[in-house]
Protein backbone atom coordinates (compact mmCIF):
# COMPACT_ATOMS: atom_id res chain seq x y z
CA UNK A 1 0.00 0.00 0.00
CA UNK A 2 1.12 3.49 -0.71
CA UNK A 3 1.32 6.29 1.74
CA UNK A 4 -1.83 8.26 2.37
CA UNK A 5 -2.54 11.08 -0.05
CA UNK A 6 -1.87 13.82 2.51
CA UNK A 7 1.86 13.52 2.05
CA UNK A 8 1.67 13.82 -1.70
CA UNK A 9 -0.67 16.80 -1.56
CA UNK A 10 1.50 18.57 0.98
CA UNK A 11 4.58 17.97 -1.14
CA UNK A 12 2.76 19.26 -4.22
CA UNK A 13 1.70 22.39 -2.32
CA UNK A 14 5.30 23.06 -1.29
CA UNK A 15 6.51 22.47 -4.84
CA UNK A 16 3.91 24.90 -6.16
CA UNK A 17 4.98 27.47 -3.57
CA UNK A 18 8.63 27.17 -4.60
CA UNK A 19 7.66 27.60 -8.25
CA UNK A 20 5.51 30.64 -7.51
CA UNK A 21 8.28 32.18 -5.43
CA UNK A 22 10.80 31.67 -8.22
CA UNK A 23 8.41 33.15 -10.77
CA UNK A 24 7.99 36.25 -8.61
CA UNK A 25 11.66 36.68 -7.76
CA UNK A 26 13.74 35.65 -10.76
CA UNK A 27 14.26 37.98 -13.71
CA UNK A 28 15.68 35.70 -16.38
CA UNK A 29 12.83 34.89 -18.74
CA UNK A 30 13.91 31.28 -19.24
CA UNK A 31 14.20 30.61 -15.52
CA UNK A 32 10.74 32.12 -15.05
CA UNK A 33 9.49 29.65 -17.63
CA UNK A 34 11.06 26.79 -15.70
CA UNK A 35 9.31 27.98 -12.56
CA UNK A 36 6.01 27.82 -14.44
CA UNK A 37 6.90 24.23 -15.31
CA UNK A 38 7.46 23.52 -11.62
CA UNK A 39 3.99 24.84 -10.82
CA UNK A 40 2.45 22.75 -13.60
CA UNK A 41 4.17 19.67 -12.22
CA UNK A 42 2.84 20.39 -8.75
CA UNK A 43 -0.66 20.56 -10.20
CA UNK A 44 -0.09 17.29 -12.06
CA UNK A 45 1.07 15.58 -8.90
CA UNK A 46 -2.04 16.80 -7.12
CA UNK A 47 -4.27 15.49 -9.90
CA UNK A 48 -2.65 12.06 -9.89
CA UNK A 49 -2.94 11.91 -6.11
CA UNK A 50 -6.64 12.74 -6.24
CA UNK A 51 -7.09 10.16 -8.98
CA UNK A 52 -5.68 7.58 -6.60
CA UNK A 53 -7.55 8.79 -3.53
CA UNK A 54 -10.92 8.89 -5.27
CA UNK A 55 -10.15 5.93 -7.56
CA UNK A 56 -11.16 8.06 -10.54
CA UNK A 57 -9.37 7.91 -13.85
CA UNK A 58 -10.52 11.43 -14.76
CA UNK A 59 -7.61 12.91 -12.81
CA UNK A 60 -5.11 10.98 -14.88
CA UNK A 61 -6.86 12.00 -18.10
CA UNK A 62 -6.62 15.61 -16.99
CA UNK A 63 -2.88 15.19 -16.38
CA UNK A 64 -2.61 13.88 -19.92
CA UNK A 65 -4.20 17.06 -21.27
CA UNK A 66 -2.10 19.25 -19.00
CA UNK A 67 1.02 17.65 -20.46
CA UNK A 68 -0.14 18.46 -23.99
CA UNK A 69 -0.96 22.04 -23.09
CA UNK A 70 2.37 22.42 -21.29
CA UNK A 71 4.25 21.22 -24.37
CA UNK A 72 2.36 23.67 -26.61
CA UNK A 73 2.91 26.47 -24.11
CA UNK A 74 6.64 25.85 -23.94
CA UNK A 75 6.95 25.77 -27.73
CA UNK A 76 5.10 29.05 -28.24
CA UNK A 77 6.73 30.70 -25.23
CA UNK A 78 10.23 29.82 -26.32
CA UNK A 79 9.35 30.97 -29.85
CA UNK A 80 8.39 34.35 -28.39
CA UNK A 81 11.61 34.45 -26.37
CA UNK A 82 13.68 33.69 -29.46
CA UNK A 83 11.84 36.38 -31.44
CA UNK A 84 12.38 38.95 -28.69
CA UNK A 85 16.07 38.15 -28.37
CA UNK A 86 16.56 38.30 -32.12
CA UNK A 87 14.88 41.69 -32.24
CA UNK A 88 16.91 43.06 -29.37
CA UNK A 89 20.26 41.52 -30.18
CA UNK A 90 22.95 42.14 -27.60
CA UNK A 91 20.66 43.73 -25.06
CA UNK A 92 19.56 42.47 -21.70
CA UNK A 93 18.27 38.99 -20.97
CA UNK A 94 15.86 39.82 -18.18
CA UNK A 95 12.18 40.55 -17.90
CA UNK A 96 12.96 44.08 -16.68
CA UNK A 97 14.46 44.98 -20.04
CA UNK A 98 11.20 44.29 -21.85
CA UNK A 99 9.37 47.55 -21.32
CA UNK A 100 8.47 48.44 -24.90
CA UNK A 101 4.76 48.44 -24.10
CA UNK A 102 5.20 50.58 -20.99
CA UNK A 103 2.87 53.57 -21.13
CA UNK B 1 -1.44 -21.57 10.80
CA UNK B 2 -4.50 -19.41 11.27
CA UNK B 3 -2.77 -17.45 13.98
CA UNK B 4 0.36 -16.96 11.87
CA UNK B 5 -1.39 -15.68 8.74
CA UNK B 6 -2.55 -12.27 10.04
CA UNK B 7 0.85 -11.49 11.50
CA UNK B 8 2.65 -12.30 8.22
CA UNK B 9 0.16 -10.17 6.33
CA UNK B 10 0.71 -7.40 8.82
CA UNK B 11 4.50 -7.72 8.54
CA UNK B 12 4.28 -7.64 4.76
CA UNK B 13 2.05 -4.60 4.94
CA UNK B 14 4.43 -2.87 7.32
CA UNK B 15 7.43 -3.67 5.13
CA UNK B 16 5.57 -2.45 2.04
CA UNK B 17 4.61 0.75 3.79
CA UNK B 18 8.17 1.28 4.94
CA UNK B 19 9.45 0.77 1.40
CA UNK B 20 6.83 3.15 0.08
CA UNK B 21 7.71 5.72 2.71
CA UNK B 22 11.40 5.42 1.82
CA UNK B 23 10.67 5.84 -1.88
CA UNK B 24 8.46 8.81 -1.14
CA UNK B 25 11.14 10.40 1.04
CA UNK B 26 13.82 9.97 -1.63
CA UNK B 27 11.53 11.33 -4.34
CA UNK B 28 10.51 14.24 -2.15
CA UNK B 29 14.14 15.14 -1.51
CA UNK B 30 14.80 14.96 -5.26
CA UNK B 31 11.80 17.14 -6.06
CA UNK B 32 12.42 19.79 -3.43
CA UNK B 33 16.17 20.06 -3.96
CA UNK B 34 15.62 20.26 -7.71
CA UNK B 35 12.97 22.94 -7.32
CA UNK B 36 15.14 25.00 -4.98
CA UNK B 37 18.03 24.51 -7.39
CA UNK B 38 15.93 25.87 -10.28
CA UNK B 39 15.14 28.99 -8.29
CA UNK B 40 18.57 29.73 -6.82
CA UNK B 41 20.91 28.63 -9.63
CA UNK B 42 22.65 31.58 -11.21
CA UNK B 43 23.34 29.82 -14.49
CA UNK B 44 20.22 28.99 -16.56
CA UNK B 45 21.81 25.73 -17.72
CA UNK B 46 22.07 24.61 -14.11
CA UNK B 47 18.44 25.58 -13.62
CA UNK B 48 17.44 23.37 -16.54
CA UNK B 49 19.41 20.41 -15.16
CA UNK B 50 17.86 20.89 -11.74
CA UNK B 51 14.48 20.90 -13.46
CA UNK B 52 15.27 17.43 -14.81
CA UNK B 53 15.87 16.24 -11.22
CA UNK B 54 12.47 17.54 -10.14
CA UNK B 55 10.72 16.01 -13.14
CA UNK B 56 12.25 12.60 -12.44
CA UNK B 57 11.14 12.82 -8.83
CA UNK B 58 7.60 13.58 -9.94
CA UNK B 59 7.75 10.62 -12.33
CA UNK B 60 8.79 8.36 -9.42
CA UNK B 61 5.78 9.55 -7.44
CA UNK B 62 3.56 8.87 -10.49
CA UNK B 63 4.78 5.27 -10.55
CA UNK B 64 4.28 5.08 -6.81
CA UNK B 65 0.62 6.01 -7.35
CA UNK B 66 0.00 3.47 -10.12
CA UNK B 67 0.07 6.03 -12.93
CA UNK B 68 2.66 4.18 -14.97
CA UNK B 69 1.71 5.58 -18.36
CA UNK B 70 1.83 9.15 -17.09
CA UNK B 71 5.24 8.50 -15.54
CA UNK B 72 6.57 7.33 -18.89
CA UNK B 73 5.02 10.30 -20.66
CA UNK B 74 6.42 12.61 -18.00
CA UNK B 75 9.95 11.36 -18.61
CA UNK B 76 9.62 11.34 -22.41
CA UNK B 77 7.80 14.65 -22.89
CA UNK B 78 9.22 16.71 -20.06
CA UNK B 79 12.74 15.44 -19.56
CA UNK B 80 13.15 14.34 -23.15
CA UNK B 81 11.56 17.18 -25.07
CA UNK B 82 10.82 20.24 -22.98
CA UNK B 83 14.10 20.41 -21.08
CA UNK B 84 16.05 19.74 -24.27
CA UNK B 85 14.12 22.59 -25.88
CA UNK B 86 15.04 24.82 -22.95
CA UNK B 87 18.72 23.89 -23.26
CA UNK B 88 18.57 24.45 -27.02
CA UNK B 89 17.16 27.94 -26.58
CA UNK B 90 19.58 28.81 -23.77
CA UNK B 91 22.60 27.82 -25.82
CA UNK B 92 21.19 29.17 -29.08
CA UNK B 93 20.64 32.60 -27.58
CA UNK B 94 23.86 32.54 -25.58
CA UNK B 95 22.19 33.67 -22.39
CA UNK B 96 24.05 31.13 -20.27
CA UNK B 97 26.15 33.68 -18.46
CA UNK B 98 25.86 33.94 -14.76
CA UNK B 99 23.33 36.27 -13.30
CA UNK B 100 24.05 38.11 -10.10
CA UNK B 101 20.96 37.31 -8.07
CA UNK B 102 22.26 39.19 -5.03
CA UNK B 103 21.24 42.47 -6.67
CA UNK B 104 17.57 43.22 -6.22
CA UNK B 105 16.34 46.13 -8.37
CA UNK B 106 13.06 46.36 -6.53
CA UNK B 107 13.85 46.43 -2.80
CA UNK B 108 10.46 45.27 -1.54
CA UNK B 109 10.02 42.49 -4.07
CA UNK B 110 11.59 39.57 -2.26
CA UNK B 111 10.05 40.09 1.17
CA UNK B 112 6.73 40.65 -0.53
CA UNK B 113 7.12 37.46 -2.57
CA UNK B 114 8.07 35.47 0.52
CA UNK B 115 5.08 36.85 2.40
CA UNK B 116 2.63 36.20 -0.41
CA UNK B 117 3.84 32.66 -1.05
CA UNK B 118 3.93 31.79 2.66
CA UNK B 119 0.41 33.15 3.07
CA UNK B 120 -0.88 31.17 0.10
CA UNK B 121 0.84 27.98 1.20
CA UNK B 122 -0.42 28.30 4.76
CA UNK B 123 -3.95 28.89 3.54
CA UNK B 124 -3.77 25.94 1.20
CA UNK B 125 -2.43 23.55 3.82
CA UNK B 126 -4.95 24.77 6.38
CA UNK B 127 -7.82 24.27 3.95
CA UNK B 128 -6.50 20.83 3.05
CA UNK B 129 -6.23 19.69 6.65
CA UNK B 130 -9.62 21.15 7.52
CA UNK B 131 -11.31 19.42 4.57
CA UNK B 132 -9.37 16.16 5.08
CA UNK B 133 -7.71 16.83 1.74
CA UNK B 134 -10.24 15.16 -0.47
CA UNK B 135 -13.96 15.52 -0.64
CA UNK B 136 -16.14 14.36 -3.49
CA UNK B 137 -17.67 11.40 -5.19
CA UNK B 138 -15.59 8.35 -6.01
CA UNK B 139 -15.06 6.98 -9.51
CA UNK B 140 -17.18 9.50 -11.41
CA UNK B 141 -15.30 9.22 -14.71
CA UNK B 142 -14.48 5.56 -14.33
CA UNK B 143 -12.36 3.52 -11.97
CA UNK B 144 -8.64 4.02 -12.10
CA UNK B 145 -7.81 0.66 -10.53
CA UNK B 146 -9.16 -2.81 -11.01
CA UNK B 147 -9.84 -2.52 -14.73
CA UNK B 148 -8.53 -5.07 -17.17
CA UNK B 149 -5.31 -3.93 -18.78
CA UNK B 150 -4.15 -1.80 -15.88
CA UNK B 151 -3.84 1.96 -15.79
CA UNK B 152 -2.82 2.27 -19.44
CA UNK B 153 -6.01 0.64 -20.67
CA UNK B 154 -8.13 2.57 -18.16
CA UNK B 155 -6.62 5.87 -19.26
CA UNK B 156 -6.93 4.97 -22.92
CA UNK B 157 -10.58 4.01 -22.55
CA UNK B 158 -11.27 7.24 -20.71
CA UNK B 159 -9.46 9.45 -23.22
CA UNK B 160 -11.05 7.82 -26.25
CA UNK B 161 -14.59 7.67 -24.91
CA UNK B 162 -15.40 10.18 -22.19
CA UNK B 163 -12.80 12.73 -23.19
CA UNK B 164 -12.82 12.20 -26.94
CA UNK B 165 -13.75 15.77 -27.83
CA UNK B 166 -11.04 17.35 -25.63
CA UNK B 167 -8.60 14.90 -27.17
CA UNK B 168 -9.52 16.12 -30.66
CA UNK B 169 -9.17 19.70 -29.49
CA UNK B 170 -5.64 18.98 -28.28
CA UNK B 171 -4.77 17.89 -31.81
CA UNK B 172 -5.91 21.29 -33.10
CA UNK B 173 -4.01 22.96 -30.27
CA UNK B 174 -0.78 21.20 -31.21
CA UNK B 175 -1.15 22.19 -34.85
CA UNK B 176 -1.77 25.80 -33.84
CA UNK B 177 1.29 25.71 -31.57
CA UNK B 178 3.51 24.33 -34.33
CA UNK B 179 2.32 26.95 -36.83
CA UNK B 180 2.73 29.69 -34.23
CA UNK B 181 6.25 28.59 -33.38
CA UNK B 182 7.23 28.53 -37.04
CA UNK B 183 5.79 32.00 -37.62
CA UNK B 184 7.47 33.38 -34.50
CA UNK B 185 10.88 31.87 -35.09
CA UNK B 186 11.03 32.62 -38.81
CA UNK B 187 13.75 35.00 -39.86
CA UNK B 188 12.41 38.09 -41.62
CA UNK B 189 12.90 37.72 -45.40
CA UNK B 190 15.83 39.62 -46.84
CA UNK B 191 15.62 41.19 -50.28
CA UNK B 192 19.32 40.63 -50.85
CA UNK B 193 19.18 36.87 -50.41
CA UNK B 194 16.04 36.59 -52.52
CA UNK B 195 17.77 38.49 -55.35
CA UNK B 196 20.81 36.21 -55.44
CA UNK B 197 18.59 33.14 -55.46
CA UNK B 198 16.63 34.26 -58.49
CA UNK B 199 19.73 35.31 -60.43
CA UNK B 200 20.98 31.76 -60.08
CA UNK B 201 18.06 30.64 -62.23
CA UNK B 202 19.15 31.79 -65.71
CA UNK B 203 22.70 30.45 -65.36
CA UNK B 204 21.48 26.89 -65.43
CA UNK B 205 18.31 27.39 -67.45
CA UNK B 206 19.86 27.28 -70.95
CA UNK B 207 19.92 23.62 -71.92
CA UNK B 208 23.43 23.43 -73.32
CA UNK B 209 25.09 26.03 -71.08
CA UNK B 210 26.14 29.46 -72.19
CA UNK B 211 29.88 30.30 -72.04
CA UNK B 212 29.63 33.24 -69.65
CA UNK B 213 26.47 32.37 -67.79
CA UNK B 214 28.15 32.33 -64.37
CA UNK B 215 28.88 36.02 -64.05
CA UNK B 216 25.38 37.18 -64.83
CA UNK B 217 24.09 39.22 -61.93
CA UNK B 218 21.47 41.88 -61.45
CA UNK B 219 17.88 41.88 -62.58
CA UNK B 220 16.70 38.33 -63.23
CA UNK B 221 14.76 39.21 -66.35
CA UNK B 222 17.76 41.03 -67.83
CA UNK B 223 19.94 38.06 -66.94
CA UNK B 224 17.46 35.70 -68.56
CA UNK B 225 17.42 37.80 -71.73
CA UNK B 226 21.22 37.86 -71.77
CA UNK B 227 21.43 34.11 -71.37
CA UNK B 228 18.98 33.60 -74.21
CA UNK B 229 20.92 36.04 -76.34
CA UNK B 230 24.16 34.16 -75.61
CA UNK B 231 22.54 30.89 -76.54
CA UNK B 232 21.23 32.39 -79.77
CA UNK B 233 24.64 33.89 -80.61
CA UNK B 234 26.44 30.59 -80.09
CA UNK B 235 23.96 28.89 -82.42
CA UNK B 236 22.48 26.58 -79.83
CA UNK B 237 18.95 27.94 -80.07
CA UNK B 238 17.24 28.67 -83.33
CA UNK B 239 15.41 31.95 -82.84
CA UNK B 240 12.99 31.47 -85.65
CA UNK B 241 11.57 28.27 -84.31
CA UNK B 242 11.40 27.84 -80.60
CA UNK B 243 12.49 30.82 -78.58
CA UNK B 244 9.17 30.86 -76.86
CA UNK B 245 9.46 27.21 -75.99
CA UNK B 246 12.84 27.66 -74.38
CA UNK B 247 11.66 29.98 -71.65
CA UNK B 248 8.99 27.71 -70.15
CA UNK B 249 11.54 24.89 -69.94
CA UNK B 250 13.79 27.14 -67.93
CA UNK B 251 10.90 28.12 -65.73
CA UNK B 252 9.89 24.58 -64.96
CA UNK B 253 13.51 23.65 -64.32
CA UNK B 254 13.40 25.87 -61.29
Amino acid sequence: MSLSGDWYLGLAAVLFAIGAFGLLVRRNVLVMFMCVELMLNAANLTLVTFARMLNDVGGQALVFFVLVVAAAEVVVGLGIVVAIFRRRAGEGATADDLHIMKG
Amino acid sequence: MIAVLPTTVFVQLAVATRVDATIFAIAAVMILSGAIGVVVARNPVHSALMLVLTLFGVAVLFVEQQANFLAAVQVIVYAGAIVVLFLFVIMFLGVDRRENIAIDPLPAQRPLAVGLVALGLAGLLLLGVAAHWSVGAHSVAGQARGQSGGDVAALGRSVFTTYLFPFEVTAALLVIAVVGAVVLARRPPRAHRAGTETTALPTDSPPQGSPDGEDVVGDPMVALAEAVANAVASGVVDVTEDEHEELPVGETGR
